[in-house]
């Protein structure tokens, strides 16, 4: 994961070590239980040429890990931010608890906030972030210089980057296929885990109803002469079988997670595309701006009203105006024009500066995915080849107890 | 004798199989007390016994003799020899082993007969034996599931006494099951196929008369109303006897009571084992969409197309190998388990049986003891004819008790071990479709870092 020599995880060990129930009042001044993590930073060397100064080890809460991310998200467009862990448990089969402050979805969210710091802190741009390394170091103060950077201002973009998807009228082909990208992958992604889920409950079943093998085993043996130590081990071993899916689905819930963290990520790869939108429609509204001052010049200078307007109007009824009048208004505009094209100018470049920039990312993004995601599969099916071996094992050893009846 | 007899006997049952029953029938309902059945259980021991059935038989039927063959101890040693190299996997019997096998019998291929009247499936009953009451040592025919029902009531009326093994359920429920659906009629099959081993392996049981012409007569003479009426005299006998005994023999007791605790756990395997089937298949149904989303976001992927391809492919290995386990458990698990519940009924009704006829014996005694007191009469034959029907009763019992208990016990042993087995199978296919996934996409991932080695 550590891509750049800038890159802060070469500098810095980072753990999310902890995590913490406590109780407090919130803002309306109500009583409520939240999870607290403990960040712990240390130097990646121990003694090697002292580094960055170590500070505190604070503890933060799910909406402040929240906060940096969007304060990320805003403040680095071009860049495909790493998603948080979930905010509730999803795609749930029905034996897992959807309780936030259930002990397995709290550890299973500290190794999610964990992995996001450690993803953050191995990108080239966003780990140089001040705001971010505050945020790892400084226990206090620290909410409060994220809300002075103002990116909130900036962040306003929601609604209207809305009305910019319908608006844009040349858009970037590359963006448009990495939105339908992003759609696909979202919907293959949670679609998946959302059939999984039913297939961790059905195989919860199959494995638990043998579980009564055990029990009407250990029961019939109690009847039986020579049968009855045959099936009475049989029996345990039943119950063995039926115990160890509790393992297994643990185990795959692991690769549930890889999972969703691939369909948050879409909602970071959309959330690219919407900015490029946005840039977009406003390069669009700068040349189109541009392009009425300019024929506004042309009609000044000519005196020919191709179009009906007031102007036309009002200069019929009020007799041309002056000279003098004209003149200046022209300037005016000439000024205004001049200022527009500078605008267009740098419209363009930051266009195709976000462009350059986030194109890197995403292609950065998609090597990490085709890597992870293949890593991820092939530990799914190395998962499955010890779920067989067990379920072997098991049947093996009761095959042997009831060879012995 | 035996030879002389055996020239006629091929065509005899015919016609002789419903006559000398449909005879003890009626003699059975004048004197209730049920001394014309008594003397046939006491063939238990082979050879004798079986003269024993066959006097009366003679004796009812005005002195037919070609009933008079016994299960001649000559030919069963003749047999001994003959056959002694031919057990095969089904010697795992006990009883097999120290009793020579000369019957086999198989039920298969199923036909389906349409007329106007109904719709019927038939079975091809072979038999094959060295038997000397059988005039070929082949036979082949076909036969419904009345006729084995007609052999199986006979049975029961001519041998009281014995454990008859149990036919599958006659009724099914109308809408829910499909009588000629493949599956039902293999299933019935495979049940009519035991039911006729488990009669022709019986000492006893497989030299009934009834048993021959069941076997060997093209047409069987069926006169199912007076079967109905022995029925209806028996139900109404068991109805009567409502006495409780004086002294049990805990042994008895003890097999009631095993009988129903076994039941009861029996019930409990078959719903545990139904239970598993409806579980399985919910399952496969997810995991067939598992499998296909895979497939699906494939489509969407450069690099990872194949490793998603490939798990797709393993989920549908493993789909395949779910389904060939659910199968397999429904045709051998389900059907031994309600065979043994039936079993079981059947065990339950000789228990009852010699109840009665205990009940009986200690009713006459005490009658007997009483008018000895008054006046000094010696205990009538009566009471003594029913002391011996209860020994013989109590002694078929405890053999068809200790045989059935025999065949239980490798029954389960053989339909738990194969069970094991096919789950064992079901990962094993599992394990390795996921193996050849993983060291296919462990070598390309090591020849991709090789690439970009060299780059």
């Amino acid at each position: 994961m550590v891509e750049r020599e800038t890159a802060l995880l070469r500098k810095i060990d980072i753990n999310v070590a902890e995590s913490e129930k406590r109780t407090g009042k919130n803002t309306v001044n109500m009583q409520e239980t939240y999870t607290v993590y403990l960040i712990e930073t240390r130097p990646a060397d121990a003694g090697a040429e002292g580094g960055l100064p170590v500070g505190d080890s604070p503890w933060r809460r799910y909406s402040e890990f929240e906060l940096l991310r969007t304060f990320l998200l805003v403040t680095y467009p071009y860049v495909v931010v790493p998603p948080l862990p979930e905010k509730r448990a999803e795609f749930v089969w029905h034996r897992m608890s959807a309780d936030n402050l259930d002990p397995d979805f709290v550890e299973r969210r500290r190794m999610g906030l964990e992995n996001f710091l450690m993803r953050v802190a191995s990108h080239s741009a966003l780990s140089n972030d001040k705001i971010f390394y505050q945020f790892l170091t400084e226990e206090k103060g620290w909410r409060e210089s994220v809300l002075e950077t103002g990116f909130q201002d900036k962040a306003d973009s929601r609604l209207k980057s809305l009305s910019a998807m319908f608006r844009v009228k040349n858009p970037d082909k590359c963006f448009t296929d990495l939105k339908q990208y992003s759609d696909e992958l979202n919907s293959a992604i949670s679609h998946l885990l959302r059939v999984r889920a039913k297939v961790a409950d059905r195989m919860y079943g199959v494995y638990k109803v043998h579980g009564n093998y055990g029990r009407v085993f250990s029961e019939w043996s109690a009847i039986e002469k020579e049968m009855g130590d045959g099936l009475q081990s049989a029996g345990h071993h039943m119950d063995t079988h039926s115990a160890s899916v509790d393992d297994i689905l643990e185990e795959e819930e692991h690769y549930a997670d890889q999972l969703k963290e691939y369909l948050f990520y879409t909602d970071a790869l959309r959330s690219v595309c919407r900015k490029h939108e946005l840039m977009q429609y406003e390069l669009e509204m700068a040349v189109m701006d541009l392009a009425n001052k300019k024929q506004q010049r042309e009609e000044l200078t000519s005196g020919a009203v191709r179009v009906f307007s007031l102007k036309g109007m009002s200069s019929k009824l009020f007799g041309q105006e002056s000279p003098e009048q004209r003149e200046s208004r022209l300037a005016a505009l000439e000024l205004s024009i001049e200022t527009s094209e500078e605008g267009v100018l740098d419209k363009n470049s930051e266009c195709r500066d976000f462009m350059r920039m986030s194109w890197e990312e995403v292609k950065r993004f998609k090597e990490q995915k085709d890597r992870e995601l293949r890593e991820a599969l092939i530990s799914y099916a190395i998962m499955q080849i010890s779920m067989c071996k067990k379920g072997i094992q098991v049947w093996s050893n009761a095959k042997e107890c009831f060879n012995k009846m | 004798m035996s030879v002389g007899a055996a020239a006629p006997r091929g065509l005899q049952p015919v016609t002789e199989a419903t006559h000398p029953l449909s005879a003890a029938q009626e003699t059975l309902s004048p004197a209730p007390d049920g001394t014309a059945i008594c003397h046939i259980p006491s063939n238990n021991n082979g050879s004798g016994g079986g003269g024993g059935g066959d006097k009366e038989a003679t004796a009812l039927t005005n002195g037919t003799p070609v009933e008079t063959s016994s299960p001649a101890s000559a030919s069963s040693l003749l047999n001994r020899l003959q056959l002694d190299d031919d057990q095969d996997a089904d010697a795992l019997d006990l009883y097999a082993s120290t009793e020579t096998r000369d019957l086999f019998v198989t039920v298969d291929d199923p036909k389906k007969h349409v007329s106007t009247m109904e719709t019927y499936i038939t079975y091809r009953v072979s038999t094959k034996t060295t038997r000397i009451e059988f005039q070929l040592p082949e036979y082949s025919l076909r036969r419904r599931y009345q006729d084995f029902d007609w052999l199986r009531m006979k049975l029961e009326d001519s041998q009281p006494t014995h454990l008859i093994p149990p036919l599958p359920e006659k009724f099914v429920m109308k809408g829910v099951v499909d009588r000629f659906s493949e599956e039902f009629v293999e299933t019935r099959m495979k049940a009519l196929d035991k039911f006729l081993k488990r009669v022709a392996d019986h000492p006893v049981l497989s030299f009934n008369p009834h048993l021959n012409a069941f076997l060997t007569a093209k047409d069987l003479n069926k006169r199912q109303g007076l079967a109905l009426l022995t029925k209806v005299g028996e139900s109404v006998k068991q109805a009567a006897g409502g006495y409780k005994l004086r002294g049990r023999p805990a042994e008895y007791s003890a097999m009631g009571e095993y009988l129903d605790t076994f039941n009861q756990k029996l019930g409990t395997l078959d719903r545990i084992a139904q239970r598993i089937l409806k579980e399985q298949t919910e399952y496969l149904v997810e995991l067939r969409e598992y499998g296909s989303v895979y497939a699906g976001w494939a489509g969407s992927e450069d690099s990872l197309r194949q490793p998603l391809e490939g798990v797709a492919g393993c989920v549908s290995t493993c789909c395949g190998a779910m389904e060939d386990l659910s199968e397999n458990m429904s045709q051998d698990l389900l059907p031994v388990l309600r065979e043994y519940v039936l079993y079981i009924e059947s065990m339950k009704n000789v228990l009852k049986k010699r109840d009665q006829s205990q009940a009986e014996y200690e009713g006459r005694l005490e009658a007997a003891v009483i008018r000895k007191q008054e006046d000094k009469t010696p205990v009538p034959v009566e009471v003594e004819k029913c002391q011996d029907r209860l020994e013989c009763f109590n002694a078929d019992l405890k053999a068809d008790w200790e045989r059935w208990q025999s065949n239980k016990r490798q029954d389960f042993k053989q339909l738990l071990t194969s069970m094991a087995d096919k789950n064992v199978n079901y990962y094993e296919k599992c394990q390795s479709a996921w193996e050849s996934l993983v060291s296919m996409l462990q070598d390309d991932q090591a020849e991709n870092t090789n690439e970009t080695n060299c780059d």
